[in-house]
This record gives structure tokens, C-alpha cells and sequence, in this order.
């Protein structure tokens, strides 16, 4: 039985990262998942947060992604992010920055659900940048 | 015949507009490389992102209650015409070809009577279109201060479209841009944006694995429909504004190099001229001497 799957993150700009994996965390938008190799096959959106990658050896990779799709099949693990940083890469100014824009997306927001969805989005950013 | 001193003169002028076009030539080579680069690396999440979408409007039969952004808005009154060209001239006829083929379509949309409105990217496609259609566009938005284009410019001008198709500011869109076929040539192309054409309508795409079609959708198909396709529009504006940026490189490279060749041409041409006057010049006085020693 296979114990690695490909994975793929994918930003509108370019190919972020191509490699044989052992286990990815996915913050899907419905609640966070796991996916390991030969997982069914799933299609899902994302909600902003972090993907921990494992790669074969133990050594782990933690990106940060701002809404997208994954796309998991048993091989292989497609995530199409519409903004992507690796957590090392990080930095307080830009998370606060992107925190403020929530903000005002959030005071800009014309109905519910719209206002909601970037409330949601507004908690993410908040509780990552506690965890750094 | 212009004097010496003229001609010398021009000779220096049109070798100093020489150096200029070949070092444009050059800077745009090299933005070239840049920009296809850019070009080439945003292609899998587009080619993943057609992928997605055609297989999840397979998937989603009942096409009533989708999004109108897929489906339209019923009408087909008020025509949306997205225009991307370069902020920058000096690049034979990248700029001029957009905007004519812009031009026949708004023709073509007024004799049927249509209500047309103008988006431009770029200041170049504005400038042509204002002489004809200045009340029609309704805003110009230029990427002069922009280096490498990046998906949020993208993103802001699709943002911007998706909030005018809520208000129910149009009902069609087609965006208008240069398609990168080889440095020599760009294929001035429109591609309609709202509604959605996604890539089983247009040609067929290879037919998905059956492994596919056991998809679990976390959340529905539907919703997460709704949550790509303005994403998808995105997408597009920002693919179509690689291609721009490439096709005009590609396009000021060909012009600059016809430019530096035609100027050699000029050079040699006026050397000519100014070999012939000079030796012309010579003989006469020649002739003067001598003949003033004859009179002796």
C-alpha cells in the first residue's frame, strides 16, 4: 500500500509546490480534514488557514492559504489557492494588513451572508496571528 | 540638394533615433522572456480551474436555479466591453488591433440596437476609442505603475465587473484582448465573460476519468459552483492580461526591430547622398581653379 500521494498547491501566478507527500491538513470550509494517501476522492472549498503538509521524512511545511478548492483523489491532492505564504515567510505587517481589509470587508458587507462569510474569514486571521 | 552640414546633420539624428529603437528592441527581448514566463506559469491553475468548472457544470443539471453569473441575466440589452491594451504606444499595431476589433463589435452591437458601455485596461485602447465612443466608456483603469502584473489587478478589475453585474449594470460581457501566439504574431481576441462559457461548452474536453464522477462535495456542487465562478471570471481577466503583457513585448520587439533595420537603411541611403554632394563639391571647385588658371 502506497504511503505517499502527490500533492499540488497551485496560485493563480504559478505552480507553488509539487511534491510526494505523507499526510496534508486541509482547513476545508465545511471543517478541517486530513488527507492521507488513497483518500476518496473529495472536492471542497476552502476557508483561510493553514495547510500542514508532512512530507515522507517527518518534516513538516505549514502554508497559509486565503480561500480556494482542493481537489483530493487517492493519488493525488490538487489545491487551487487564491493567495498562498509559507508560514516562515509570514509576517506581522502583512497579516495585519490582511486583517484590516477583513475588517472592512466586514463593514462593507450589503446582506447576511455575505457578512458572514467575511466575519468567518475576519476570526481566521485573527486566531492565526495569535498563534504566531 | 541640402547642403553638407544638413546632411550631416540628419545622418547624426536618424543614428541617434537608431540607438533608441535598438535599445527598445532590446528591453522589450527581455521583458519578452519575462512576461511569457509569467504567461506560462499561471497556465495550471487556469487549465485546473477549467478542469473544475467543466466537470462540476456537468454535474449540476438543473440549471434554473444556478448562478446568474453562469446562466446570465435573462436579458441581452445593456453589452459590458472590457478593452485591454498596453498604457504605452511604440508597439506597431498591438493597440490598434484590439481596439478595431473592439470597434466592430460595438458597431455590429448598435445596429441591433444595443446598449453598449466601455471598460478599458489600459490608456493606449482609451485613447483610440474616446475619439468614436467617448461617452460610452464609462471608466479607464491603467496598469502604467504596475511592473509585473499580478493576480490582485486582476482580481480588483473583476471584483469591480462582478459588482456592476450585481447592481444590474449590464447583462453581457466580453473582454477584449491579445492572444500570444508567437513573438510575430497576436491574435486580437474577444471572449465573453458573463455569462460564464465554460470549457465544455466551447470544445470538447477531454472526457474525465469515471474515477471523477464519484466526487464527494463538501459543500454542494451547487455552492461551490457559486463560489468559483466569480473567481473564474478573475481568473480570466488575469490570464487575458498575461497574454496582453506578452503579445505587447512580442509586439514592440517586432515593430523595434523594423524600425532599427529601417533606419539603416536611412544611414546608408543619406551617406550616399552626402558621399555624392561632397565629391560634387570637389569637381566644381576643381573646375573653378582650373578654369580661372585658363583665363590667365
Amino acid at each position: 500500500m502506497a504511503d505517499t500521494f502527490k500533492f499540488e498547491l497551485v496560485s493563480p501566478e504559478r505552480l507553488l509546490m509539487s511534491e510526494i507527500v505523507a499526510q496534508v491538513l486541509v482547513p476545508g470550509s465545511e471543517g478541517d480534514f486530513t488527507v492521507l494517501p488513497l483518500h476518496a476522492p473529495v472536492l471542497s472549498t476552502l476557508r483561510p488557514g493553514v495547510i500542514d503538509v508532512v512530507l515522507p521524512g517527518g518534516r513538516e511545511r505549514r502554508i497559509f492559504v486565503r480561500a480556494g478548492l482542493a481537489e483530493v483523489d487517492p493519488e493525488s491532492l490538487t489545491i487551487l489557492a487564491q493567495r498562498a505564504v509559507d508560514l516562515d515567510d509570514l509576517d506581522r505587517d502583512w497579516l495585519a494588513q490582511e486583517i484590516r481589509n477583513a475588517e472592512e470587508d466586514v463593514a462593507d458587507a450589503q446582506n447576511e451572508d455575505v457578512r458572514t462569510a467575511a466575519q468567518n474569514t475576519l476570526d481566521r486571521l485573527r486566531q492565526i496571528e495569535e498563534a504566531l | 540638394m541640402a547642403s553638407l552640414k544638413e546632411l550631416r546633420n540628419r545622418i547624426a539624428s536618424v543614428k541617434a533615433t537608431q540607438k533608441i529603437t535598438k535599445a527598445m528592441q532590446m528591453v522589450a527581448a527581455a521583458k519578452l522572456r519575462r512576461a511569457q514566463e509569467a504567461a506560462e506559469s499561471a497556465r495550471p491553475y487556469a487549465e485546473r480551474m477549467d478542469g473544475v468548472l467543466a466537470n462540476l457544470s456537468s454535474r449540476v443539471t438543473d440549471r434554473s436555479g444556478a448562478s446568474p453569473i453562469l446562466v446570465g441575466s435573462g436579458k441581452d440589452d445593456v453589452h459590458l466591453l472590457v478593452v485591454a491594451t498596453a498604457d504605452r504606444g511604440l508597439c506597431g499595431g498591438f493597440n490598434s488591433n484590439i481596439a478595431r476589433l473592439a470597434r466592430e463589435h460595438i458597431r455590429r452591437l448598435r445596429a441591433d440596437g444595443k446598449t453598449v458601455k466601455i471598460l478599458c485596461v489600459g490608456r493606449k485602447g482609451a485613447d483610440v476609442l474616446k475619439r468614436e465612443y467617448g461617452e460610452l466608456i464609462i471608466d479607464t483603469i491603467e496598469l502604467k505603475e504596475v511592473k509585473q502584473i499580478g493576480f490582485e489587478h486582476a482580481d480588483q478589475i473583476g471584483q469591480r465587473v462582478l459588482a456592476m453585474f450585481g447592481e444590474d449594470a449590464f447583462d453581457v460581457c466580453t473582454l477584449f484582448f491579445s492572444e500570444f501566439k508567437s513573438v510575430m504574431s497576436q491574435k486580437p481576441t474577444a471572449m465573453q465573460l458573463i455569462p460564464a462559457t465554460l470549457p465544455d461548452e466551447e470544445d470538447d474536453a477531454p472526457e474525465v476519468s469515471g474515477a471523477t464522477a464519484a466526487y464527494e462535495y463538501e459543500p454542494e456542487e451547487k455552492e461551490i459552483l457559486d463560489d468559483l465562478l466569480p473567481r473564474n471570471v478573475s481568473t480570466q481577466i488575469f490570464r487575458a492580461l498575461l497574454e496582453n503583457a506578452a503579445s505587447e513585448q512580442g509586439a514592440r520587439m517586432s515593430a523595434m526591430d523594423s524600425a532599427t533595420r529601417n533606419a539603416g537603411d536611412m544611414i546608408d541611403r543619406l551617406t550616399l547622398v552626402y558621399n555624392r554632394t561632397r565629391q560634387a563639391q570637389i569637381t566644381k571647385e576643381l573646375i573653378e581653379i582650373i578654369s580661372g588658371a585658363e583665363a590667365v
